[in-house]
């Protein structure tokens, strides 16, 4: 199963990202794991200066808005 | 070109409605309309060219001009940076960190997250819709020195000492070398989707909060009577400015809802450096901002930055209600 950590401050972009994650993930039956990283020092640690930011199993994908649809599924669908 | 936006308001108004200009309901309603529209157009065209232009620059490549600065030009250019490049408030605390742990000083950092709010395209656009080239112009001038001057001043005071432990000790041990920002060539196809989601992004944030700030400034039009702030709170009342640098505070809000308030405030003879001051301590000093900010800072430094900003915007205030009627009288 995949992790996908979404980071950022808990604006509500940061929320759209995590439950848009969440809901193509159940569409396409897909198994994952997303969790609301709030912590400004693992923002540091992955080097994340804009958020949201998207790290799917520990490698950051994406940081500074809202992801496209197309990008989640190719995260997704990526072993 | 932009008169096409009075007769829309003209035919809307007057015309459709039936309103006569002379009523106050009419006056301000007319003044609502033409403004709205008016701005939303630029609004419109201007982020989108803007975006454009500014398609392949993030914020790691403006870290990595940053490094390994001059101080002095640091705080020019961090300043300057803070004006071109947009982000978004709740990206202020990420930001912080990934600048601090790269060595950038307090100071030169605190000169972007200064001067990021108060100037915009957006904020431009409606100042120079509103009120005029010349304010616009003072305004970005006002806007970057404070950030500069505000960033040489937390440096002197070694605003480093103050931070939260673990900020610290990042700056402590920053390593310059592995900064480095890949600089991707976009196609325009690329900067046309890029733009077109800034577009898409900015425009929903800010629509309306013009209108609640045009709606604002048309009440005021409508229903202030001329020049009675002038009898109120003039020239002669040195306290003005303070009582509204400090008014700003509670208010807060962006620089969209507040530009067209000021327009109505001046031209209800509001002084020019009161409007000022109150515009941007409403802009750039928030609390929830500074509550934000107190997981990178200690609260010592978080009261000096918030007593540095109260004195450095009701100086902007004294100082243009000195100069400004000359400045602006047009």
């Amino acid at each position: 199963m995949k992790t996908i950590k979404v980071l950022g401050s808990g604006c509500t972009k940061c929320q759209k990202t995590a439950e848009m994650i969440s809901r193509i993930a159940a569409e396409s039956a897909i198994e994952v794991s997303v969790i609301k990283v709030t912590d400004p020092a693992v923002m540091m640690e992955y080097g994340v200066m804009s958020t949201p930011a998207v790290v799917v199993d520990e490698q950051l994908m994406h940081s500074g808005s809202i992801p496209h649809r197309a990008d989640v599924e190719a995260w997704l669908v990526k072993a | 070109m932009l008169e096409i936006f009075t007769l829309f308001a003209d035919w809307l108004v007057y015309d459709l409605l039936g309103l006569s200009a002379a009523t106050k309901l009419g006056d301000a309603l007319h003044f609502f309309v033409e403004d709205t529209t008016k701005i939303f157009a630029l609004l419109v065209v201007m982020i989108y060219l803007i975006a454009l232009l500014r398609a392949s620059m993030n914020i790691e490549s403006v870290r990595a001009w940053l490094v390994g600065k001059n101080r002095i030009l640091g705080y020019f250019m961090g300043a300057g940076f803070g004006a071109v490049t947009p982000f978004c408030s709740c990206s202020s605390i990420p930001l912080f960190l990934g600048f601090t742990s790269a060595g950038i000083p307090v100071g030169i950092t605190m000169s972007f997250l200064l001067t990021s709010p108060l100037i915009n395209e957006v904020a431009i656009v409606l100042l120079g819709s509103l009120l005029g080239w010349k304010f616009t112009l003072i305004y970005v001038g006002v806007g970057i020195g404070v950030g500069v001057l505000g960033g040489l001043f937390l440096d002197l005071i070694r605003a480093e000492k103050m931070l939260q432990p673990f900020a610290a000790k990042a700056y402590a041990e920053a390593k310059q070398a592995d900064v480095k920002a890949e600089v991707r060539r976009l196609n325009m196809a690329e900067r046309h989707q890029f733009a077109k989601d800034e577009l898409i992004d900015i425009f929903s944030r800010v629509w309306k909060w013009v209108i609640v700030g045009v709606g604002l400034g048309a009440a005021l039009h409508g229903f202030v009577p001329e020049g009675w702030f002038e009898q109120h709170l003039g020239q002669g009342q040195w306290w003005s400015v303070p009582a509204a640098v400090l008014l700003g505070i509670p208010l807060y809000s962006n620089a969209t809802g507040v530009i067209p308030v000021m327009e109505s405030l001046i031209t209800k003879g509001l002084p020019v450096g009161t409007t000022l001051a109150f515009c941007m301590s409403t802009v750039a000093a928030s609390f929830p901002e500074f509550i934000l900010l107190k997981q990178v800072m200690q609260w010592k430094l978080l009261v000096i930055l918030f007593c540095l900003l109260l004195f450095a915007f009701t100086l902007v205030g004294w100082i243009f209600n000195g100069i400004g009627l000359l400045f602006l009288a047009t």
